[in-house]
């Protein structure tokens, strides 16, 4: 589908990705406590005056910001209705081929080798071997047509199948009461699911797309799929799942966008 | 019962027509909403609506697209918070019954017209006009659903009954831009008027005239309480 507009997408850089601001944002990350929101919010008083001109790239300002965002997480998990089913639609309502997205662009993709791939688990479950692509393309499909929503704004239907994530943890002896379900993506991508979402009846481990496997620039040979996130959440390209109880980060809240990011 | 009405009365009469309350209430409300209209148009960038539209770097709030993002999630709770208390405070004293109603058709096309000509009487800024009336209680009424279309955009999900009302996230989005649209409209007419009648900006800092006694009165005709 093509872009609906001109603008260009944050997710696709023109100069690759800035590791400078990474390092400081992970120094920015490190240092959200609550003394950062008292700090900030002296700073606030005067920035708000001069809303409009654009005087918001102090790092006072994104560390308030940040430690805010927690605020906001807090939030969202207290709004999170768990059995509550995102709408479903109609096969013939489907876009195919899905839409790209990534931190670069479609051509910049590199190809997963499904026959060399395994699957990664690690923390607090009892079975930690690794799943080759077979294993796992043979696990119980759950399909599901759901919307997609971008953080941009756009959004389209998808039909995504493939084992029920809940299932899996289950599968694999997970503590289901470990606050965090991580993954690592064979692009370096990092991405955490708070577990009631990892436990919600749309969350799954997508290995197909319209009934067909999933093709490379869309996350072969596995990509997890939950229709109560932004799209960013849905790591693509998954190398390990990590259950765990620390936080791990993830590759857009240390950029300084919102960590629960549901929908 | 005769002493304490008067002694009410006796209180009212010091009241000024914007007691500190609501002239904090309202400077509030309006660095909530530049900050909520500057990260909006950072965010409405990323993704616009209109080929044709999109707002120059300098006039948003926020550098990146994720710093507009969270300007916009900070700001909402001001918004929010605020406009709550505002609601209450002018539905509790009162207020809103006493400035913003009745509203008469017949009255605001008399008064759109002579304020068309510059002709509205302003000798007693205690007394909105028509207009005045009519704009206030809209963007009241626009900003309410401007919060309902906000939720519905950041959880279309969570809140699927809703997103449903409004015809769809997309349907959401175009809601939220117009309401964006109209509080601008509004805030453009808003302070030019105030600009033209600088008294009332005056009132607006310092609480302006006392509000006299009979504006106040509990009407003869009301029914008893209790």
């Amino acid at each position: 589908m093509p872009p609906r507009s001109p603008s260009s997408s944050i997710f696709r850089p023109k100069t690759g990705v800035d590791q400078t601001a990474f390092e400081e944002n992970k120094r920015l990350a490190a240092d959200i406590d609550r003394r950062n929101i008292l700090r900030g919010t002296l700073s606030l008083g005067a920035i708000s005056m001069l809303t409009g001109c654009s005087p918001t790239d102090s790092d006072a300002v994104r560390s308030f910001l940040k430690a805010f965002s927690t605020v906001n997480d807090r939030v969202q998990e207290a709004i999170f209705r768990p059995n509550h089913l995102a709408p479903t639609y109609r096969e013939d309502q489907v876009v195919k081929p899905p839409r790209f997205n990534a931190f670069y662009d479609v051509d910049e993709v590199k190809p997963v080798d499904g026959a060399t791939w395994k699957l990664d688990v690690a923390g607090l479950v009892q079975n930690k071997s690794p799943w080759s692509a077979d294993q796992i393309y043979k696990l119980p499909e759950q399909e599901m047509i759901v919307r997609h929503i971008c953080v941009e704004g756009w959004d389209y239907i998808g039909q995504w199948s493939g084992v029920n994530l809940r299932q899996f943890l289950e599968r694999i002896g997970a503590d289901l009461k470990a606050k965090y379900v991580a993954f690592r993506c064979a692009d370096n991508y990092t991405e955490c699911l708070d577990m009631a979402t990892a436990l919600h009846p749309q969350t799954i481990l997508a290995t197909k797309y319209a009934r067909e496997p999933i093709t490379d620039p869309f996350g072969f040979p596995l990509r997890l799929r939950t229709a109560t996130k932004l799209g960013f959440k849905n790591a693509k390209w998954v190398t390990a799942i990590e259950v765990t109880n620390t936080f791990p980060g993830t590759y857009w809240s240390e950029r300084g966008f919102n960590w629960f990011a549901g929908i | 019962m005769t002493q304490a009405v008067s002694v009410k009365s006796t209180i009212r009469h010091h009241h000024k027509l914007h007691p500190a309350a609501l002239r904090a209430m309202h400077w509030i409300n309006a660095t909530a909403i530049i900050m909520m209209i500057g990260s909006g148009w950072k965010i409405y960038n990323d993704e616009v609506l209109f080929g044709w539209l999109h707002f120059p770097e300098w006039i948003v709030l926020g550098t990146d697209a994720q710093w507009g993002l969270q300007w916009h999630f900070f700001a909402m709770w001001i918004l929010m918070f605020n406009g709550l208390c505002y609601l209450a405070y002018g539905i509790i004293t009162g207020r809103f019954r006493r400035k913003l109603f009745p509203i008469r058709p017949r009255e605001v096309i008399a008064d759109i017209y002579g304020a068309l000509r510059f002709n509205l009487a302003h000798d007693d800024i205690r007394h909105y006009n028509a207009v005045q009336k009519l704009l206030y209680t809209g963007i009241i009424l626009v900003i309410v659903v401007q919060v309902i279309s906000g939720w519905v955009i950041y959880k279309p999900i969570q809140f699927s009954e809703f997103t449903a009302l409004l015809g769809g996230f997309q349907a959401g989005r175009l809601i939220h831009f117009i309401g964006m649209a109209a509080i601008v409209a509004f805030m453009i007419v808003h302070v030019l008027l105030a600009l033209l009648v600088p008294k009332t900006i005056v009132a607006m800092v310092a609480g302006g005239p006392d509000e006299p006694e009979d504006d106040n009165a509990i009407p003869a005709n009301a029914p008893a309480r209790g």
